[in-house]
Formats: C-alpha cells, structure tokens, sequence
C-alpha cells in the first residue's frame, strides 16, 4: 500500500492557512462524534425501549445537519481564499466528501430513532434486539476507525475499515434471515419485523458511509482509492510517451 | 540516445523482426517530442545551475516550468534558444535537440535558431520605434518579406494573432513604448511570432502585468499553443496550473517531476514537489 508523502506533520509557510485545516480536521471529529453519538443512542433507545431518548434523537438531528451547513461553508471558504494543491487540495475535497456521509449516517440514525419510537409505543415485541444489538456496535466501530484514520492521516488503518466492513454485511443478513423466520411464524409479526428490517438496513448503510469515508482518507492520503494503482493520469499518447521517459530515465540516473 | 529506454508494448519486443519494429516506432517516439532535451549540465563559472537535465517537449502544447528562485528554470528556458552563449562563464554541456537536430551543433546559427524559436521576457520590452516597427523588425533582418504588402501582411497576421491588432490598428505608427503594459506585452508576443517560430519561450511573461491583463495574455497562450510548442516560466503556480498541460518542476538545479499538469498539481509523486506546491517548508 503505498502510503502517500507524509507531508501532513510540516507546517505551511503561511500559518493561517494550517489554522484553516486545523479547523476543518476539528469539525469533523466533533461532527463524527455527534452521528456516533446519534447511532449508539438510537440502538440503545431500541433495546431498552426507551421512546424519551428516541426523540432525543430525532431532535438533535438538526445539530448535526448545521455542522454539515458549518463544515461546508469552510471548505469552500478555503477553496476561495488558500487555493490549496496537491494533498491540500485532496484532504479538503475527502473533507467535503466525509462531511456529505456523516450527515447521511446522522439521518440512519433519525430514521431509527423514529421507527424504535413506533415499536416501543405497539404492544408487539420481536426478539432480534441482540443481532441489531451486535450489529450496532459493529457499525460504530466501522465508523469510529474511519473517523480515526483520518484524524491521524492513517491509509494503512482506513484499510482496515474495509476488512470490517464484510463482517457487518454478514450480520446484516443473518438478522435478516432471522426476521424471515420470524414473520413466517408469525404473521403478526410482520410490521414490527419490516421495522427492524428497516433499522438493520440503515446500520448496514452507515457501514457502507464508514467504507466511504476510508476511501476518502486513503485518497487524501496517498493520492489514490483502495485498490487502485497511484494515478497514471489520463495522458495524450504523446505526453505518455515523454512523461514515461522522463520516469525511465530519472529511474536510470538513480540506478 | 534513447537505446533500451523504450517503453514500447512487449508484442512488438516479441516479434521475429522486433528490432526493426522497436527502430520505427522509437523514431516515430523521437518525431513526436518538438524539443528533446538530454543530460543537460549548465554551469556558471564554478557553479553547477543544472544537473543532468533530460526532458521531451510537445509540440502544440504548453509546458510550464516552475520551481523556487534559483533553481535553475529560466537557465534552462535560456538553453532552449541559446540565450546563454552570450553570458561568457557559462558552460553548457548534454544535448538538445529541436526537431531531431542538435541546436548546438556547428553548423546553428543562433539568430536563425532565435527565429525559429522565439522568446517573451518578463518585463515588456518594446523597441523605441513605432508599434509597426517592432512586429516588422524581425521579418525584415530575416527578409522574410518581398514586398511592402507583404510586410504588411506579416504585421497584421502577427498582431492579430496576438489579440492586438483591433486595439492599435488606428495608430501603428504612434510609438510602440507609449502603451499600456499588456499591450506592450502583446506587441511583443507579437514581435517574437511574426518570424514565424516554432517555439515560443515565455519568461514569467506576467510578473508585471495587472490580473485583467494577465488574463488576457494567458488567453492568448491558450490560443497560440495551436500552433506553436509554448515553455513558460512562472512564479505563479496557479498560472502554471491555468495554461498549461505539463509542468516541469525545478529544484535546486534538478529536474524533480515532470508530469501532467493535472497530475502535478493534484498528486505529485515527489515530497519535494509536494512542499512546493502546498507552501510548506520543505
């Protein structure tokens, strides 16, 4: 895995503009919490049934949507004014990219809070809460790597994210074939089954954000996607000759 | 020169007559760069300004070299038309080639050389004579005109090609230092195309220009890169990253990256580049 040019440690000539970064890397890891927060909360509103902090959740939701609003508004500020290049460049385009994912994953966990609002007030009970459980807390891990990675500009752990990601998508259909069986049991159990499934669904889906969010770390990072080859770039047959050129005969000088 | 450097696709290695296919196409290979540039070592006096520079420029493209004061980029835009023969302490050994033929050979003669490949300095230098004067100066040392009409022809051509012409075609004999600075500068875009180059090497052509100016100049290099094989040397990365499709970037006397201009600016592959580009200390 190519690890990029750690250049992240040295400072920019003109400090403001490491502020600006500084900031950008700040919100995000408060935003992060704040969705980790919201999912945890609504998984744990759901096992307990607990409708009050089911509504928490869905209230907070707004916070999470202006710190979108916040994060959006400072990249496109630095864009404007610091014209940033090369890693610069791609840890501010990842940032806008990262910040979209969690305020989906922020709105997963809205959607949650509102369905576990609707269980918790039907007398009907489903006895899948502990896969959801374990589904939850396989997700908020997924979630909690991606977000670390990029706060410490990690490709090597951000690929980690994917690793786990598999391990979700299992639990996620070994619940779904337990609502199966469920709802053929017991045709009454079908609407609170389609919540779960629902719910289940949506922790899938914030894996998937957390999967996202690694790839944008390992392109802010190395310059590249996971999986793919450092960029050749999209050359015109003849820049793909003189540039290859150059490469072979820097190579050469070297050797 | 280029033996064994080919890059070619391994079919062709293959082959029965693989050296005579790998012979063409390497040809072909050479054909396609306007400026070929090898081990290229420049020194002044005891002081080594480039190290072992190899680079192919297109043709009908611009190349943007960029890199910290003194690392060697206008030196090397300098060898492009032998700009430097008339410093005396310089010494340039290695070897550069326009359309296959070395351009330090003997039998060049320089002025014909800077004919055919044209240069723009950073601060606009007319002639003091007439706007007229300035595009037919060189036409006429390089009797590239018979007639009047002709020479005539010559400077319109040249001042249109220039974005000029509509703003000065009322007052070609008024003098050539009495407008503005991006109109100056245009007159001597003008100046260095009306011979009819191949090359046109700009050094920093907007270090002294204002942003409307500015725009109007990098407008025009988009323009000529249609026709000519254009090399820029710039302190303003933006510009590099505005007008050209490959930049060169120079350090300490070494050619450190030389990729798409995309390429450079979005992921450059050396920690060197990397620093410059950002605005860290390195």
């Amino acid at each position: 895995m190519n690890q990029g040019i750690q250049v992240a440690e040295t400072k920019h000539i003109l400090s403001a503009f490491d502020d600006d970064l500084n900031e950008l890397f700040r919100q995000i890891a408060v935003m992060g919490g704040m969705v980790e927060e919201a999912i945890a909360r609504s998984t744990e509103a759901l096992r307990t049934r607990d409708n009050e902090l089911a509504l928490r959740v869905i209230g907070n939701d707004d916070a999470i949507d202006a710190l979108e609003e916040e994060i959006h508004r400072a990249t496109v500020r630095i864009l404007a004014l610091r014209q940033p290049r090369a890693q610069d460049l791609r840890t501010v385009v990842a940032v806008i990219r990262i910040a979209i994912s969690l305020e989906r994953v922020g709105d997963y966990a809205k959607n949650i809070a509102k369905r576990t609002s609707g269980l918790v007030q039907s007398p009907s009970q489903t006895g899948t809460s502990a896969s959801i459980r374990n589904l939850s807390v396989s997700v908020r891990r997924l979630l909690k790597t991606a977000l670390d990675s990029f706060v410490r500009r990690d490709a090597e752990m951000a690929m980690d994210v994917l690793v786990l990601d598999e391990e979700v998508d299992q639990l996620y259909n070994s619940v779904f074939r337990e609502l199966l069986t469920h709802m053929m049991e017991d045709p009454r159990q079908i609407t609170p089954s389609m919540h779960m499934l629902f719910i289940a669904k949506n922790l899938e889906r914030v894996g998937d954000h957390a999967t996202g969010i690694a790839e944008q770390v390992s392109y802010a990072v190395t310059g590249s996607l996971p999986g793919e080859e450092r960029p050749k770039s999209d050359l015109t047959p003849f820049d793909d000759y003189s540039i290859e050129q150059f490469k072979h005969d820097s190579k050469e000088k070297r050797t | 020169m280029l033996e064994g450097n080919h890059s070619g696709s391994p079919e062709i290695r293959a082959g029965a007559d693989a050296s005579d296919a790998l012979a063409e196409s390497r040809a072909a290979d050479v054909s396609r760069a306007k400026i070929l540039a090898r081990d290229v070592n420049v020194h002044y006096g005891d002081a080594q300004a480039l190290h072992d520079v190899a680079i192919d420029i297109a043709d009908k493209s611009v190349t943007a070299l960029i890199g910290p004061s003194g690392c060697g980029k206008s030196t090397f835009l300098r060898c492009l038309n032998r700009m430097n023969d008339t410093i005396n302490h310089c010494r340039i050994k290695g070897r550069i080639e326009l359309d296959g033929e070395d351009i330090y050979g003997r039998s060049v003669d320089p002025v014909q050389l800077r004919a055919k490949v044209g240069m723009v300095f950073q601060k606009p230098n007319p002639f003091p004579k007439s706007i007229f004067d300035n595009v037919a100066y060189g036409p006429r040392i390089h009797g590239l005109a018979v007639s009047r009409q002709e020479l005539d022809e010559i400077v319109e051509t040249a001042l249109r090609r220039a974005a000029l012409w509509e703003e000065v075609k009322d007052r070609l004999k008024s003098p050539g230092t009495g407008i503005s600075g991006g109109q100056q500068q245009r007159l001597c875009i003008a100046r260095a195309i009306a011979t009819q180059p191949e090359v046109l090497l700009m050094d920093e052509p907007c270090s002294s220009l204002d942003p409307i100016a500015t725009s109007q100049i990098e407008e025009l290099i988009d323009q000529l890169r249609t026709g000519y094989a254009v090399v820029i040397v710039t302190h303003s990365m933006q510009q590099a990253a505005r007008v050209s499709q490959n930049t060169a970037f120079f350090h300490l006397g070494h050619l450190v990256e030389f990729s798409d201009t995309n390429t450079v600016f979005t992921n450059p592959v050396d920690e060197r580049t990397e620093s410059y580009l950002s605005g860290r200390i390195g």
